[in-house]
């Protein structure tokens, strides 16, 4: 394998957890719904796939628990926000405390130990293909079930009724439930969804990139997760742009370091979030596409009069 | 069975007092099953959390070297929240206020005199309103969501101190360690009572800036402009107050009081500079924020209460041997909790069984 496969197979190792992450809260947020816990439950899904893996010894049981626990993380979420119509952005930040404290006292035990690595794809002949073979045919599962939900969720936002329906309770949930949609079980499912994405992108840190558990180790990943999505202004196909363009930078970064370029290997660990940063302000220029794409009820909660 | 929420005419003002109060149970509830969960007798877990750790001196002089930063951090949120910014990035604001303010003593290790405290101080407030001034400058020129940048922003904080600190302020004398050159004594903030505890003059300075903020918000136009402004941006518009200009105002405020926080914790406690300043008060603070009823003169006892669950951690992890993790968990549970019950300030809830009466009441 060469130095350019090696680094693309690396950029989308680093790209795959964001990009789950992300397109998980593009539905979510696409449903009216912000939720900032995605790092909290991230890094459930992290532990959970870890410890699961480790105590089975099969990690893809790990990869099922890991989706268990996102779901069951962004079912408090759910609660409280949607049943209880509390504030979005409170109890998001809530999540991501509580998820950071419960999971470094469920992977306490298991810190240091090694972990069950899901294996890469590997296909007799296709695989051996020069350069196309590895990046195509050759990388872990859980990559391509990122793309397939790239795909997936595109396909049911913009060419199905159901899609249309929670696009419309984001843009508007006072019309939605008076043309008799439910609006709260529509919520409910969209943030589940989100939830399952969020843990299999934790379970992701913790079964592909680096099969171990470190305490906090989403390191921010799910909070560029949710920058992501405003960068895509809403758009799935431009989440993978994103995602792919972030992990890039941060493999860049890895790279950058591991050359000894005189550069503090602090400011290049900086880096992806000063990218961020920057991404976000050039994206915010462009008013008419966010305006276009923002889910206008993004936020607000939604209690139906009876 | 369904929940459902009923609007109440007006919101109860008894709730808003009456809700942390309750959240606060029902997250001690979590926490008993939690304890037993571990295998640990509940009562005696409960006791040696949130007991033990006042019930000697020098533990409540500990009690007040963490909440001082919490009161400070928590009173700057309230009026940034209520004001409806959210800035979430104090943690970040703490450690480049700790940086600015300690760069005195670190780098004129010479001047030592009366004046270099207030220097120091002031120094620390600037740093962390320069550090605010960053999200609140995206917000009000490029409309950039603030949440996410005054996060990042945190990231690059730390990143910056532990440059700083294993870089070029590392001690020369330090056998290599990665922290500063320790501060003289007139660069220190003195202690309370040094023959009982640690305690130092940060509390006091923290309460007296909760007190004032609590009496801004209260009393003063620029108090009544947060709260027009946070509830009703239409009527604010009509009132002639400007969105953009308390934009600055809010993370300024809030960003100066965390670097004052800052500056507190490593020029009170600590001493010198180490490559982490907080185990996280940043982000407590929001918490302090939301249980002190985003009133500053609530998050003194807020503070004081979130204060408790840092220790009780500690506690916990010597005469239980749990870990100190458990005082994570115990914050995002109070928060959780308050944040549910805040709802019946607004709602009555009713929960109705069988199947749904569509149309009915």
């Amino acid at each position: 394998m060469g130095m350019t496969e090696a680094i693309l197979l690396t950029i989308a190792t680093a790209a795959t957890p964001l990009l789950i992450a992300a397109i998980g809260e593009l539905v979510v947020e696409r449903s009216g719904v912000l939720n900032l816990g995605v790092e909290g439950m991230m890094v459930m899904g992290a532990v959970g796939g870890f410890v699961v893996a480790s105590l089975t010894g099969n990690p893809w049981i790990g990869v099922l628990a890991a989706i268990a626990l996102g779901v069951l993380t962004s079912l408090l979420f759910a609660f409280l926000t949607i049943s209880l119509a509390a504030n979005q952005v409170a109890t998001g930040l809530s999540l991501t405390i509580l998820g950071l404290g419960a999971s470094s006292l469920m992977g306490e035990k298991f810190v240091g130990q090694a972990g069950k690595k899901l294996g890469n794809l590997d296909l007799p002949v296709l695989s051996d293909i020069p350069l196309i073979g590895p990046l195509i045919f050759g990388q872990d599962p859980i990559f391509y079930i990122s793309i397939a939900l790239v795909i997936g969720v595109s396909w049911f936002l913009f060419r199905t009724r159901a899609g249309l329906t929670l696009r419309s309770i984001g843009n508007n949930h006072h019309s939605a439930h008076a043309l008799g949609i439910p609006v709260l079980r529509y919520r409910y499912l969209a943030v589940m969804f989100g939830g399952a994405c969020a843990g299999l992108a934790g379970g992701h840190l913790s079964l592909v990139y680096t099969p171990q558990w470190v305490e906090n180790m989403t390191a921010g990943r799910g909070w560029i997760a949710l920058a992501l999505v405003v960068f895509a202004s809403w758009r799935p196909a431009r989440v993978l742009a994103g995602a792919y363009l972030f992990g890039a930078v941060s493999i860049g970064q890895l790279h950058a370091q591991a050359l000894g370029i005189a550069v503090p290997s602090q400011l290049l660990t900086a880096l992806p979030f000063l990218a961020t940063i920057v991404v976000l302000v050039l994206i915010s220029q462009n008013v008419r596409a966010t305006l276009i794409n923002t889910p206008a009820m993004l936020g607000r909660p939604f209690v139906p009069d009876r | 069975m369904r929940l459902e929420l009923i609007k109440r005419s007006a919101p109860a003002p008894s709730m808003r007092i009456l809700s942390p109060l309750l959240g606060l149970f029902l997250a001690l509830i979590a926490g008993a099953i939690m304890f037993s969960a571990l295998g640990k007798a509940p009562d005696r877990a409960l006791y040696a959390f949130f007991i033990e750790p006042v019930s000697e001196m020098w533990s409540v002089h500990e009690l007040l070297i963490k909440a001082a930063p919490l009161i400070l951090m928590g009173a700057g949120l309230c009026i940034c929240f209520q004001s409806n910014n959210w800035n979430i990035g104090a943690e970040g604001q703490m450690i480049v206020g700790a940086i600015f303010g300690a760069a005195l003593p670190i780098l004129l290790p010479d001047v030592q005199n009366f004046l270099i405290l207030p220097l120091m101080l002031i120094f620390g407030i600037l740093g962390g309103m320069l550090y605010g001034f960053i999200p609140a400058l995206l917000k009000a020129k490029f409309k950039t969501n603030e949440i996410l940048t005054s996060l990042m922003l945190v990231y690059v904080a730390q990143m910056l101190l532990d440059w700083i600190v294993r870089g070029p302020w590392r001690n020369p004398e330090g056998m290599n360690f990665p922290e500063s050159r320790r501060f003289h004594e007139w660069a220190r903030i003195p202690e309370m009572i040094p023959a009982d505890g640690r305690a130092n003059w940060g509390f006091v300075i923290a309460i007296i800036v909760a007190v004032a903020l609590g009496i801004m918000l209260a009393k003063s136009l620029k108090g009544f402009e947060v709260k027009v402004i946070g509830t009703s941006p239409k009527a604010a518009q009509f009132a002639g107050f400007d969105r953009q200009k308390m934009i600055f105002f809010a993370f300024l405020l809030a960003g100066g009081c965390a670097g004052l926080a800052g500056i507190i914790e490593v020029a009170g406690a600590t001493g010198q500079l180490r490559p982490t300043v907080s185990p996280g008060y940043g982000f407590t603070a929001i918490i302090v924020a939301y249980l002190g009823r985003l009133n500053p003169i609530g998050a003194i006892v807020a503070g004081l209460v979130l204060a408790l669950t840092y220790l009780g951690g500690e506690a916990a992890q010597i005469s239980l041997g749990l870990s100190d993790k458990i005082a994570r968990v115990f914050q995002g549970l109070i928060l959780f909790f308050v944040l549910a019950c805040d709802t019946l300030i607004l709602y009555k809830i009713r929960l109705t069984f069988g199947a749904a009466h569509k149309g009915a009441a």
